[in-house]
């Protein structure tokens, strides 16, 4: 690919349009063209020069504005489908066949398709992703082919342009003035005190301002960049936990996601609003609904295993204690667990008498807890009664043995053999709530007497250490608007071309309107040629005073 | 000089384009926040008591092979597979393969019972707190982890088993 020299003798990249210093229009297009394509300087976009390997063919794709944009819209339509129906982590189920049936149940053959074509699960698809990290490298790769060659034109921009530059300007302004140097020296002042950088060489003024502006797109990417990379990371271990786990009052268990802590959950207390104390604000309503939560509380001791202690070993340091309120907290090493949710009223222990069934006199009372039972309860007076089964969620009978669906004290059921001094061989039974079996008729029986409840918290443990990472790329991002949107890289060029017209001409990147305010006022002060704002020219001519008729 | 340059900028849009690729393709790759343990990742040590009170520790076995079985007693497949363990971990104990049964976080009597009514003689680890349960991202029951003499997970298997198969998988990871 080779150069192109200019005839002022700056020999210019390959595909530029102006040449980058003294603003000669060099291609085709450019020079035919009336105004000028002033976008990047007319500087030459790489992507658009170098075709030759697959690596720039890649480059070159990804560098369109109009893949980019496309790009930006497929996510938004991908991401909009995705919030029609609920992704499957709000579904209750747990093998294809269950997901399959949840959609089609609730939402027809719509949901059907919805399954499979894999828009159940849209934010984890593979494809999904792709579209995601396309976005970023969009991002990336326009950007750098587009602020590279923008910088080093800005960089090389010369005072003095070529005519034919200043010319196809949108606006532009030639004529004679009485004293040129005179001109020159009140515009070099005044555009000063507009606080313009204004460089100077014989016969030529270059005034600019507010160059950083043009930037501004450029800070916002790297914005949203940081803001992607940090989304990024959440996918890495440690970087991000967002884990639930339901406590037991009195049980002390391992925090998920939090490896080397465990939690005790003490007590769990669900206040209501009194009507004394809610009788001004909730009066009315409290009639309504009978109750208003006050708060929920899970009183919690945390432990942590000591340095180098193996998992699962017993060696526990305590940490703290503390009450878990809404919106109030566990805090430790970057974690925070959270009241999320409660169950109340779990059977916790139950209290049973031993009666004599022909007497009906109780030989004791023994109380089974059934988060640890006991293997022997002994009532004291030569009876003793034996833990031969337990079944916590006692679902019927299976293969001739009770059966327990689960660990949970749901249904409780045991079998105890009672040990009395009239049959100290022991009789068995089995209990149930409700429902006693027995081999043989036995002369004793357990009859159930209380029970005592407990409470279930429900926890969400939480650490995110992308979130001032986040939050860097949001402020990034607005920096970067704010810096392109509430400035303007203007720039005024007023010089004597060797006719001795004097020539003036205008760009700004936005805002043309407060542009030709600035040179109205210019021209109050200095003495020069009308201009024209090519786009509009009807605008501009009842404002301006002085030599019009080059222009009729 | 322009030769030079071209081959600069070829070789830096390769390297980012690389970049990103890689970047992409971790992110499809990586779906788990929490790390989950595949074959051919060293197991975890832990150490926890079994129900006569003494300590194991995963690390105590290395050199030999362990059959590391999470179950509750509630889980029928669990229960269905037990006495098959039972008839083979003597033989293998010989052999210098150990079968490790965890239970996850039930009562202490309700795990002698069931060893009782069952009559089992191998050391069952009474994971109290679940803490090497949620350590070994236990989520169906029963898993059963297969780690050879190296202390390498060679096989997770989430699904009850056959006594055939128990067979074949204790003496996959019997040490030569």
């Amino acid at each position: 690919m080779s150069k192109i020299k200019c005839q002022c003798g700056h020999e210019n990249p390959y595909g530029t349009e102006l040449c980058e210093k003294c603003g000669r229009p060099l291609s085709e297009k450019a020079k035919k063209s009336d105004i000028v394509d002033m976008r990047y300087e007319g500087s030459s976009r790489r992507s658009q020069t170098y075709k030759s390997s697959i690596i720039d063919k890649i480059w070159n794709f990804f560098s369109s504005v109009k893949i980019g944009v496309s790009i930006i819209a497929a996510v938004l339509i991908a991401s909009a489908i995705g919030t029609i129906f609920p992704q499957k982590f709000y579904v209750p189920a747990t093998t294809p066949e269950g997901y399959l049936e949840y959609y089609e149940r609730l939402y027809g053959t719509v949901g059907k398709l919805y399954y499979e074509l894999g828009f159940y699960d849209m934010y984890n698809s593979w494809w999904f992703k792709v579209l995601v990290g396309m976005l970023a490298t969009s991002i990336i790769i326009a950007s750098i082919d587009r602020v590279v060659p923008l910088y080093k034109s800005l960089k090389k921009q010369r005072t003095r342009r070529h005519p034919s530059f200043m010319k196809r300007q949108r606006i532009f302004g030639e004529g004679d003035v009485r004293n040129t140097k005179e001109s020159l020296a009140k515009a070099e002042e005044k555009l000063q005190a507009m606080r313009y950088n204004v460089k100077r060489e014989n016969g030529a003024i270059l005034a600019e301002k507010n160059r950083f502006s043009r930037w501004g797109p450029y800070v916002n990417h790297v914005g949203l960049i940081i803001f992607i990379s940090g989304v990024l990371l959440r996918g890495i271990p440690g970087f991000y936990v967002d884990e639930a786990m339901w406590l037991r009052e009195g049980e002390t268990r391992n925090i998920v996601g939090a490896p080397g802590y465990v939690l005790e959950n003490k007590k769990f207390t669900l206040e209501n609003y009194t009507k004394e104390e809610a009788a001004e604000v909730f009066g009315e309503a409290l009639e309504k609904n009978g109750m208003i939560a006050k708060s929920y509380t899970t009183d919690v001791t945390l432990y942590k295993q000591d340095e180098g202690a193996l998992p699962g070993s017993e060696s526990l340091k305590k940490v703290k204690d503390y009450a878990i309120n809404v919106n109030k907290p566990l805090k430790f090493d970057g974690y925070n667990v959270f009241q999320m949710d409660y169950k109340l009223d779990e059977l916790k222990n139950m209290t049973f008498h031993l009666v004599n069934k022909s007497s009906e006199e109780s030989l004791g009372e023994f109380t089974v807890n059934l988060s640890d039972p006991a293997k022997v309860y002994d009532l004291g007076n030569g009876s003793t009664v034996n833990m031969l089964g337990f079944y916590p969620d006692y679902d019927g009978i299976k293969d001739g043995e009770p059966y327990s669906k689960s660990p949970v004290p749901n249904n409780p059921a045991f079998i105890f053999q009672m040990n009395t001094p009239d049959k100290p061989e022991g009789e068995k039974s089995f209990v149930a709530i409700r429902q006693t079996l027995e081999v043989e008729e036995n002369d004793y029986a357990i009859k159930f007497a209380a029970a005592e409840t407990r409470n279930i918290s429900g926890l969400t443990i939480r650490k995110d250490k992308t979130l001032y990472i986040l939050l860097l790329g949001g402020l990034v991002f607005m920096i970067g608007v704010i810096q392109g949107m509430y400035w303007q890289h203007r720039r005024v060029w007023i010089q004597e071309d060797t006719e001795g017209h004097l020539l003036i001409a205008a760009h700004t990147n936005k805002n043309w309107f407060s542009l030709r305010k600035e040179l109205d006022t210019l021209r109050e002060t200095a003495d020069l040629p009308a201009y024209i704002d090519r786009q509009d020219p009807e605008l501009d001519k009842p404002e301006q005073e002085g030599d019009e008729e080059i222009w009729t | 000089m322009a030769k030079n340059k071209k081959t600069i900028r070829l070789i830096s849009r390769t390297a980012l384009l690389l970049i990103l690729a890689a970047i992409i393709v971790y992110a499809i790759t990586s779906k788990d926040k929490v790390k989950v343990l595949a074959e051919g990742d060293t197991a975890p040590d832990f150490e926890l008591v079994d129900l006569e009170g003494n300590k194991h520790q995963l690390s105590d076995y290395k050199g030999q092979g362990v059959f590391l079985n999470f179950w509750g007693t509630w889980c029928p497949p669990c229960k269905k597979e037990m006495p098959h363990m039972e008839d083979l971990y003597k033989d293998f104990e010989a052999k210098g393969v150990h079968i490790l049964t965890v239970n996850v976080g039930e009562p202490k009597v309700k795990i002698e019972l069931f060893r009782d009514d069952m009559d089992l003689s191998f050391p069952m680890l009474w994971d109290k707190n679940k803490t090497v349960m949620d350590l070994y991202n236990i989520k169906p029951l029963p898993t059963t982890f297969l780690i050879n003499s190296e202390g390498k997970i060679t096989k997770v298997i989430k699904q009850g088993m056959t006594e055939q198969q128990i067979y074949e998988y204790l003496e996959s990871i019997q040490p030569k």
